[in-house]
Parts: C-alpha cells; sequence; structure tokens
C-alpha cells in the first residue's frame, strides 16, 4: 500500500456510510480508509455502485438526507464528518472545490456563468462585485476558455459541452481550495473535448496548488492523470497501489477482470475462434447496405435548414462488420436511421441487398425491414416499459411473420437462450432487469426474424466496463456464428475496434475516412482520424503519457 | 461463453407493472380511501337516490312546512316549499354527479383524439390543432359556458354539460399532446417504427397507454372542478332551472335566508363540498402513486 | 428579445380574431333564432325585432355581420342593450371596480399563495407543511360564491371586521372581495409554489450551490425560488380567466358594481348583447394578459429568449 506523507491533507478513517432505503439500512461504503497529500492526484475507479462517488461527496458533507456517515474525514486538521452546517459551509468552496459530471445541469440556468462565479467568491472573501468580476475572468483565462471577457456574460445553455466544463473548473478553483473533487469530470464529454479537459486538469497540476481527489469508471482517463489509484467495488477498497504499479501489475482478480475488460485501443479484434461460422453461403454479389452520396437535411428554423450528412457513400458488405465512428453531432445516428428508413434521404440512395429504398413509402419498407434488425443504446427506454419483454422480443414476429401464438413463443425462448438469459424472464418487465440483461432483450428482438444486417446504435455506451464486455463479446459472437453484416455506430474507437472488419470515421455529416480496421487505426490517411486515435483515453500509463506529449506537440 | 444470467434475475423480484406498483401504494394510503369512498358513495346515490333518501318524495311538499328546522322526521329539514330537505339533497347529487361524468367523459374523447393526433404527427396538423386550441384557451370556461348557455334555448344536464365541454377540452388536449411528444422520441417507439409498424399501431399499443396517466389523473380532480362549476352557473341562473333539483338551485334560494334558516345553505354546501374535495383526494392520491420518482 | 416580443405579438393577432369569432358564432351563427336566443323570454313585437335584426346585422350573409361586428369593436362599438344604451358605456362606469378588485385579488393570491408554499416546502411534512396541504386542498373544494356569503357573513355581518358590500368604504370594501375571489387561485399557487421548490431543492444546481458554500437562505431566494417562478407565474398568468368568471359571483354576492355584477345583472334580465359585449372584452383582455406573461416568462428565463 502506500505510504502517507508527513502531513497529509485528507485523512480518512474508517468511513461507513449508509442510505435509508424503505426503512432498511443499505451500506454505500464500508470502512474506508484513505490518504492524499499536498498537490497529489488520487483516483477512485470502479463501476456504479461502488461507492465512489459517495466516498467523495461525503467530504464536503454533501450526501442526501437519508445518509448516515460513521468514522473521521480530517481535512487540514479541520473534522468534516457529521460536523455542523457552519462549519461545512465555511469549508465549502473555500478548502474543497467540486467539479460535478453534467455542467448542463449543474449550473443554474437562470443565471450568467460570471454571476455564478462571482457566487462562490464572494461566499468566502470580502471584495466588491467589480474585483470579483475581474476574478472571474481571471479564472476563465486560467482554464483556457476562449475570450473570456465575452463568455464571463454568457448563459450556460450558450456555451458548448467543453466550455461549460472550464467554467465549472473555474468555478471550483474560485477560492485556491486545498482540494478539488471532481466527479466524473469527463463523462458526458465527446472524445476529443475530453482530451482537452483532461490536458487541462493535468496541466492545471502544475498551476495550481490543490490536490485532487478523482472520481471515474474509466482506466484511460485515470492512467495519465493520476499518481495513486484506489480501486472500490461493493463500498470497500479492493487494491491501492501508485499508477504505475496498478497498470503494470494488477493484484486483486476484480482489478484484474476490470483491466482486462476495458477497450483497449490497439488490443484488436475479440477472438471467437471456437464459434462455428455459419454455413458458407453463395457470395452475394449486393452490398447488404449501400448509401451513394446520401444527404439528410433537417429544418431548423423557418429559414435555415441544417445538414446532418453530407454526401456519404458507404458500403457493408454481406457478412461484413463496418465500425462507424464519429462524435457528437457527427450525424452517424442520422444515417443509421436513415438505412431503416426512419429518416428520409433529402438527396442520393440508400438500398439493402440491392433494393433501393430511398423513397419507398412506409407500406412499400415493410418488406426490406424483414431483414434488418435494430439495437439500440438506451437499454431503458428501447423497451416498452408496460410490456413484458417476451412481448417485445415477440413484435417483430406478430408484425410480419404469420406464426400461432405457440410458435412464437417457443421462438422466443430460443432467442432468449441464444442471448443467455434465463427463459423465466419472458414475462419480467424492463424495470426488474439489469442495463445488461435488457441490452441482451433488445439484441434478442434484433435478431428474431434472422436479419441479413443489424443496426447497433451505440449498444454498449449506456453499460458499465464489465458488462459491456460480455455484451460486445456476445455481438462478437452471435455475429461470427450467424454471418450477418452489422452497421456498428459508437463514438468509443476502441469498442469498435473490438467488434469491426472495416471502419468509417464521420466528422460533421461528411465521411472523412473508411478502411480496413488495422489500416484506419494504425495508418491513419486523414488528419481528424489522426485526432480521434490520439484522443482516445488508453489504460497504459506510459502510453498515456506519450499521447499527450504528441496532443501538446501539435496544438 | 458468458456466465449464465439467471442468477442476476432472481435477485430482482418486484412488482411486475406500474399500475400494479401503484395499486399497493393505493391500497394503504388513507386520503386515497377517503377519495374513493366519498366518489363510490356519491355515484351510488346518483344511481339510486330512492335508496340513500329512504323512500322519501323530493317534490312531496307542504307549505305550512316552509323551511323548518332538521328534526327526526325530516333529518335536513324543510325547505322554502315545505319540501323534505334530505331528499331534495340527495337527488341534487345526481344531476352533479351526471354532469361532472358526462363532462369529463367528452373532454377526455375530445382532448386525447386531439391532443395524440397533434402530438404524434406533429408538422402542420400540429400547428393548426395548437391554434385552435390556443384560441379556446383565449375564452375561460366560465365565461364560454355563461355565454353559451346565455343563448341556449333549454338548460338541460346535457346542455349544461357541452357547454362545459366546449371551453374545457383544452387542457385535456395539452397534457395528452405533451406526454405524446415526449413518448414519441423514445427508443422502443423508434424501435416499432424501425420494425414497420403502423402509425396506428404505435398510437394505441405504444404511446397511449404510456401517455394517460397525467390526463388520467387531471380528468379525476376536474370531475370536481366541473361539478363546482355547474354549481356556480346554477347559482347564477343561468345553469339548471327549477324544476331540475340542483344544489346550486338549493344554494341560490338559501343564501338569502342564512341568518334564519342556515340548515339550508349547510346541507347542500357541505355535500357538494365533500363531492367536489373526494375527487380532489382521488386525483392528488392517483397522481402520488403514478408519480416515477416514488419508486 | 425584441424579436420574441414581436413574434408573440404576431402570436396573438389570430388568437384575438379567433376568439372573438368564437363568441359571435356562438351567438349569431348556431341554429336557431339569435333574436329569440338574445332576448329570451322578452316578448318583442315584429316591429321591434325587425330593428334588432337590422341593428344587429342579422340579414346580412355571416362573413358580412362578422366583418361588420369587428369593424365596430375596433371603433368601441361593443353593442347596445335592449333600451338602447351602448355596452361601452356600461363598461366604463363598471371596469373600475372589477380592475380594483383583480388587483387585490392577483396581490392576495400572489402573496399568500408564494410565501406558503415556500414555507411549505422548507418545512416539508411537518405540522405547518400539513395544515398548508390540508387548507388549500378544502379551499379548493369549497365553491367561490359559499365561500363568498360565508364570509360575509361570518366577517362581515357577524364579527364586523369587514364592509358587507358596496364599495363605500375605498379599498377596504375590496379586501374581504378580493381574499375570497383570490382563495381558489390562492391554494393552487401554494401547492404549485410548493411542489416547484422542492423539485427544484433536488436539482443539481443546488448541489452546485451547496458545495461552493452558499448559505442556506440564499439558495432557497435566488436559486430554488428563482427557477420556482417560472411555472408559477405561468399558472397565475393562465389562472386570471376564471378570477374573471369568479369576479360575476365575487361581485353578485358582495354587491360590487363591477363588470362581473354587470354580466350578472344581464343575464337576469336576459339582455343578451350586454353578456356577450362585456364577456368579448373580457376575453380580449385576458388574451393580452397572457400576452405580458408570456413575456414575462421571457424575462425570467433566459432559455427562452435566446431561441
Amino acid at each position: 500500500m502506500s505510504e502517507s506523507p508527513p502531513q497529509s491533507l485528507l485523512q480518512i478513517t474508517g468511513l461507513h456510510i449508509e442510505f435509508s432505503v424503505d426503512k432498511k439500512w443499505i451500506p454505500a461504503v464500508r470502512g474506508i480508509d484513505l490518504t492524499l497529500g499536498q498537490g497529489e492526484v488520487l483516483a477512485l475507479v470502479g463501476e456504479s455502485g461502488s461507492g465512489k462517488s459517495t466516498l467523495a461527496m461525503a467530504v464536503p458533507g454533501l450526501l442526501a438526507a437519508n445518509a448516515r456517515v460513521s468514522g473521521s474525514i480530517r481535512l487540514a486538521g479541520i473534522e468534516l464528518a457529521n460536523a455542523d452546517e457552519k462549519t461545512l459551509t465555511g469549508v465549502r468552496g473555500d478548502d474543497v472545490g467540486v467539479v460535478f459530471q453534467e455542467p448542463m445541469t449543474a449550473f443554474n440556468p437562470v443565471y450568467t456563468i460570471g454571476w455564478q462565479i462571482v457566487e462562490a467568491i464572494r461566499a468566502h472573501r470580502d471584495v466588491t462585485a467589480e474585483q470579483a468580476r475581474e476574478r472571474a475572468v481571471e479564472l476563465l483565462e486560467l482554464v483556457d476558455m476562449p475570450d473570456p471577457a465575452t463568455r464571463v456574460d454568457y448563459y450556460p445553455h450558450q456555451l458548448s459541452g467543453g466550455q461549460r466544463q472550464r467554467a465549472m473548473i473555474a468555478q471550483a478553483l474560485a477560492c485556491d481550495p486545498k482540494l478539488l473533487i471532481a466527479d466524473e469530470p469527463t463523462t458526458a464529454l465527446d472524445v476529443t473535448v475530453q482530451a482537452e479537459i483532461l490536458d487541462l486538469i493535468s496541466d492545471l497540476r502544475s498551476r495550481v496548488d490543490a490536490a485532487i481527489l478523482l472520481i471515474t469508471h474509466d482506466m484511460g482517463v485515470v492512467a495519465d492523470l493520476a499518481d495513486r489509484i484506489m480501486v472500490m467495488k461493493d463500498g470497500v477498497v479492493v487494491e491501492s497501489a501508485t499508477a504505475a504499479a496498478l497498470f503494470a501489475d494488477p493484484q486483486h482478480p476484480y482489478t484484474q477482470s476490470l483491466l482486462k475488460a476495458v477497450p483497449h485501443l490497439g488490443a484488436g479484434r475479440i477472438e471467437v475462434s471456437d464459434v462455428e461460422p455459419p454455413d458458407p453461403q453463395p457470395q452475394m454479389p449486393e452490398p447488404a447496405l449501400s448509401f451513394r452520396e446520401a444527404t439528410i437535411e433537417f429544418k431548423s428554423g423557418p429559414k435555415s435548414t441544417f445538414r446532418a450528412v453530407d454526401g456519404v457513400t458507404l458500403d457493408v458488405g454481406p457478412g461484413e462488420v463496418v465500425g462507424l465512428v464519429g462524435e457528437s453531432g457527427s450525424g452517424k445516428s442520422t444515417l443509421g436511421k436513415a438505412a431503416i428508413g426512419l429518416v428520409k434521404l433529402t438527396s442520393g440512395s440508400v438500398s439493402l441487398a440491392g433494393t433501393n429504398i430511398t423513397r419507398l413509402s412506409q407500406r412499400g419498407l415493410r418488406e426490406p425491414r424483414k431483414k434488418i434488425g435494430v439495437v439500440f443504446q438506451d437499454p431503458g427506454s428501447s423497451l416498452n416499459p408496460r410490456w413484458p419483454i417476451g412481448q417485445a422480443i415477440a413484435e417483430p414476429l406478430a408484425l410480419h411473420t404469420s406464426l400461432s401464438k405457440e410458435a412464437r413463443q417457443a421462438r422466443v425462448e430460443e432467442l432468449l437462450d441464444r442471448v443467455d438469459l434465463s427463459r423465466t424472464l419472458r414475462n419480467r418487465y424492463p424495470h426488474q432487469l439489469s442495463g445488461g440483461q435488457r441490452q441482451r432483450v433488445g439484441i434478442a428482438r434484433a435478431l428474431a426474424l434472422e436479419p441479413a444486417l443489424v443496426i447497433a446504435d451505440e449498444p454498449t455506451s449506456a453499460l458499465d466496463v464489465s458488462v459491456q464486455a460480455k455484451v460486445l463479446r456476445l455481438l462478437r459472437e452471435l455475429q461470427a456464428e450467424q454471418g450477418f453484416a452489422c452497421l456498428f455506430i459508437s463514438h468509443d474507437l476502441a469498442v469498435i475496434e473490438e467488434l469491426s472488419d472495416r471502419i468509417a470515421v464521420m466528422k460533421s455529416g461528411r465521411l472523412v475516412e473508411s478502411g480496413p480496421a488495422e489500416q484506419v487505426l494504425r495508418r491513419p490517411a486523414e488528419d481528424y482520424t489522426a485526432r480521434l486515435i490520439a484522443a482516445v483515453p488508453v489504460p497504459d500509463p506510459d502510453e498515456q503519457a506519450r499521447r499527450r506529449e504528441l496532443r501538446l506537440a501539435e496544438a | 461463453m458468458t456466465e449464465p444470467a439467471g442468477v442476476e434475475a432472481e435477485e430482482l423480484v418486484g412488482q411486475s407493472s406500474v399500475w400494479a406498483d401503484a395499486w399497493k401504494y393505493l391500497r394503504t394510503n388513507p386520503l386515497f380511501l377517503i377519495g374513493l369512498t366519498v366518489m363510490v358513495v356519491m355515484v351510488a346515490m346518483a344511481l339510486f337516490p330512492s335508496v340513500f333518501a329512504l323512500g322519501a318524495d323530493p317534490t312531496d311538499c307542504d307549505l305550512s312546512m316552509s323551511r323548518r328546522p332538521p328534526s327526526a322526521e325530516h333529518w335536513f329539514g324543510m325547505d322554502l316549499q315545505g319540501c323534505d330537505y334530505y331528499a331534495n339533497v340527495i337527488y341534487g347529487a345526481r344531476t352533479s354527479v351526471a354532469i361532472g361524468v358526462l363532462t369529463v367523459i367528452g373532454v377526455l374523447v375530445i382532448g386525447v383524439l386531439v391532443g395524440s393526433l397533434a402530438g404524434y404527427f406533429g408538422g402542420w396538423a400540429d400547428t393548426v390543432l395548437a391554434r385552435i386550441t390556443d384560441v379556446f384557451f383565449g375564452i375561460p370556461l366560465f365565461l364560454g359556458a355563461l355565454v353559451l348557455l346565455t343563448v341556449s334555448a333549454q338548460r338541460s344536464v346535457w346542455t349544461v354539460s357541452l357547454a362545459l365541454v366546449v371551453f374545457g377540452w383544452m387542457t385535456a388536449m395539452r397534457l395528452v399532446r405533451s406526454s405524446v411528444v415526449s413518448i414519441r422520441g423514445a427508443d422502443y417507439v423508434l424501435a416499432a417504427q424501425a420494425l414497420g409498424a403502423s402509425s396506428g399501431r404505435i398510437l394505441v399499443r405504444h404511446i397511449l397507454p404510456n401517455a394517460l396517466a397525467p390526463v388520467l389523473i387531471y380528468a379525476t380532480i376536474a370531475v370536481g372542478t366541473f361539478i363546482s362549476a355547474e354549481a356556480a352557473l346554477t347559482y347564477l341562473g343561468i345553469g339548471l332551472q327549477a324544476p331540475e333539483i340542483s344544489w346550486g338551485l338549493q344554494i341560490n334560494v338559501a343564501q338569502s335566508l342564512i341568518g334564519s334558516s342556515p340548515h339550508l345553505l349547510f346541507f347542500p354546501a357541505l355535500f357538494l363540498s365533500v363531492t367536489v374535495l373526494g375527487f380532489i383526494l382521488l386525483g392528488d392520491a392517483l397522481r402520488d402513486a403514478l408519480d416515477p420518482k416514488r419508486r | 428579445m425584441t424579436r420574441f416580443v414581436l413574434r408573440r405579438l404576431l402570436l396573438t393577432i389570430p388568437v384575438l380574431i379567433g376568439a372573438s369569432l368564437l363568441i359571435y358564432a356562438m351567438v349569431y351563427a348556431l341554429p336557431g333564432d339569435p333574436v329569440r336566443a338574445l332576448a329570451g323570454d322578452r316578448p318583442l313585437s315584429p316591429a321591434v325585432q325587425a330593428q334588432i335584426r337590422a341593428e344587429f346585422n342579422l340579414d346580412d350573409p355571416f362573413p358580412v355581420q362578422y366583418a361588420k361586428y369587428i369593424w365596430g369593436l375596433l371603433h368601441g362599438d361593443f353593442g347596445q342593450d335592449f333600451s338602447g344604451r351602448p355596452v361601452l358605456e356600461i363598461i366604463g362606469q363598471r371596469l373600475p371596480v372589477t380592475v380594483k378588485l383583480t388587483i387585490v385579488a392577483v396581490f392576495f393570491e400572489a402573496l399568500f399563495g408564494i410565501a406558503a408554499g415556500i414555507l411549505a416546502s422548507l418545512r416539508r411534512n411537518s405540522f405547518f407543511d400539513n395544515l398548508v396541504l390540508i387548507s388549500t386542498t378544502l379551499l379548493v373544494s369549497i365553491p367561490v360564491f359559499v365561500l363568498g356569503f360565508l364570509a360575509q357573513f361570518v366577517f362581515g355581518f357577524k364579527l364586523g371586521w369587514f364592509p358587507i358590500a358596496g364599495v363605500a368604504d375605498g379599498w377596504v370594501s375590496y379586501l374581504l372581495p378580493g381574499l375570497v375571489l383570490a382563495s381558489l387561485s390562492m391554494a393552487y399557487v401554494a401547492r404549485l409554489t410548493r411542489t416547484a421548490m422542492l423539485e427544484a431543492f433536488s436539482a443539481d444546481y443546488i448541489r452546485t450551490a451547496r458545495a461552493k458554500g452558499v448559505g442556506r437562505s440564499r439558495i432557497v431566494m435566488r436559486h430554488a425560488f428563482r427557477n420556482s417562478l417560472i411555472p408559477v407565474v405561468t399558472f397565475i398568468g393562465a389562472d386570471i380567466g376564471s378570477l374573471l368568471g369568479g369576479a360575476i359571483v365575487t361581485e353578485s354576492v358582495f354587491n360590487l358594481p363591477g363588470l362581473g355584477r354587470a354580466i350578472f345583472d344581464a343575464v337576469r334580465s336576459q339582455q343578451g348583447p350586454v353578456v356577450v359585449g362585456i364577456v368579448t372584452l373580457m376575453v380580449f383582455f385576458y388574451i393580452f394578459f397572457n400576452l405580458v406573461v408570456d413575456v414575462l416568462y421571457a424575462v425570467i428565463d433566459p432559455r427562452i429568449r435566446y431561441d
């Protein structure tokens, strides 16, 4: 374990936190000891339910009202656990600054960011309004906000996601806190923006005195930033080590499985050598999905149109997996929807196995749709909350086949077996299943009609890392076994690498680059692709450090 | 291969559906039970007034007994005409409940129809329907019903209900529309569309069952509101007229006699308030039960 | 911001036209004899009937009728009663009373409603909170007219705290009627404020404010309340409609010579045109007031402004 430096800034001993739910006490954190020295960066890593956020929020006393804390939390000598409100209010913002995950909701929408930063300053410093405002602009400069003197008067909804997060960091640093708590600070951001913010935080270490307590589920984020890492599961710390040691030689089986589950860019495709490939089919001449100069425009106001997809030409061959990657606003999801006819093309064409579906009506689309399956991102919302999952899986059968009720039942059970779900779950409702289980149901539904093409739109983005790993493996196996073509849409290059034969990169509606996976990842032809690859966090500290140097050298 | 997921599932046992979940909460909720009792009693009173009135005839009047205070034989006393007040108040329930229920049914039918069409199809259909709704919204319920009844030849339970429906459907429409709009974007609707389900099927089987909760809560409370509105209209003289039996009419007569014969005001006012209260409690309890944040 | 106001203004015009058309059509275009409908049981000789038909342009085709009507409205011609007195004159006499009553009512509604709502939300599940919930539920159940003469009887007649009727005592005579008129709305405002505040308390930005070390009272007023204003203001605006309807009853009970009383008298004496004229004015006012509320909404919520 780590040696605590002679003067620990933060010392937590024997911390227990429980929540009262339906008159029962549910433990969230069970007996944690933790020390953090001045200027150190400690990362708390874990999946959902590990207790990492609860632990961090306990320091400034920001837990919900139904929480019960026992143990000791000493910050610079002041006892914070169960301290009175006056002590806590004095410490919050002044000694401890917090950066939250979702800057859009963490800021009050009706006040400018300048007003809110000034509020943070004037809560603890006796300064005039003008002085506070000056300091606010200074802080925005510190976080590399473009044009700080103007942006200080902007409302939160007028800024981009990355800028809002910078503003949040500025606000947290307003009173020069000794400790900065960053709760999943980049999870809600695009990959390239995430890289920028991580670089910023890394840079701030040299400019600012604060120690940082970083909470995240992303091992790649942690690799470059943290001095020490504590891995949490179910409220306890399973392993604690320096970053280098943890990545090089993880001791605990959970840490090992976690590291293995993280998609690691450069690790190649998932191995499925033990799966039986389908019987060799006569080679079909037409691609399963084909876009030619596809353009999609939306009306974004009385006179203006917004071009979501701009002249994209892309093929998905039969049995091929094409990974479509892009950040938010790239048009990848829109393109995916156009493939099933949920969105109409403004110009260009789209064909499914040779049939041009560009101008077909909803009725005309019935036939082609029988051969496509779709898996959506949010397993919570892609299933009707009032339908038992068996009914949801059977819906495609009810719509497109004339199978009897018993035959449909049988098929549903077959499909549940295929995706490794117990048959008894047939009559359960979505809210009774976990996220991973719901997503398997989504996959089962997509495969109900034995499609030749599957469109998967961010199917694992809403899942925990270990669950994601299992679902991806399942998809890979099913694809190898059944041989369907697949358009796999994601913002996560590492995930895409695990599944795809070919990769296509989109930015602002355009197709920037496409080619065999190996080639695109190792020898990208385009600048943007290179930048995207460089921005992906990799769970390897040395690798991450190297990539950061590269990014800074280019900037 | 991956490990069987059946083990995880066994741990997640719970109620099956949203309504079953809500019912469990409501069963033991005192406010809900009070509201339900009131509603059941009032509806029963409306359907079988003679049973509640114990055979007394509201029209059996003897002027010499005018304004007698409550006594053992006539629990609520006698009204201005010398009729048994208890019977009259009981029979008044029939009119009020009928109008409340009729109006709400009308409001729901129009509201759900217009709201779901506007919400689901969007585009120009939505714009046109929204404008029409705005126009109707510009005329407050009470004022609009007042004018409509002023120019109506007859003032029956049907015409009063109609007047209230014509100027009261808009809130239901807006509730349905906003529910439909927010559900329309849900992934499971997209999934159904991707599968090729027709618009009708999607609306009926996917959207509406999930969208109806807010408007049903509103409808429950609205029964009370409309009953109150009818009483007010009748009290002013443009709702129902004698010889109809309505609490509004009874209160109208009673107001000038409040000093000498307070029982004439007390009983219909009490019944009216309790009925409205019952529906409000019912609606409130329903809202709490269906609140997703409660879970 | 100006663009927003202009756009709202433009949207209001078709609503005004539509509403006036609706009222007009209700009276003059439904099956049945409009003269009969307007006059009720009043016996009219054929000559008088013909005169009325001419006055109201009832022999013209409907669009022409309506056009002439709108033209008249824009010139302040809200019709006449059966003795030839212009409705505009009645309006002129009665308007100030109703305006004062409405102002008092809105004042009470906003002040007591919002205050009760905020306090109840701060002391959730306490005695005060339950008191607020119970009293608002009761207030909402008791019809305005019952509440009206109960209040009049108890506070005016029996206790003598307030004038019983009439406007002889200046602003004091509006206090009790205003309070009665506001009662229903006040109850709704209190509940709405309470709910909005509770929702605001669980919002992320409150947690951020706490994390900054902002004091409790500032959090409540500057953060939670500010965001709760939005639904509350919207409601108060829409609710003016029910206040206008309630004014009819309240003015009758307390014998205040306002527009509401005028409508009540007109209904009693079957003066249809007067009813229609005054209601039309009220509707115009209501629609315009909602426009003001919309603009206010944009002032409160910057997200709407920069649409």
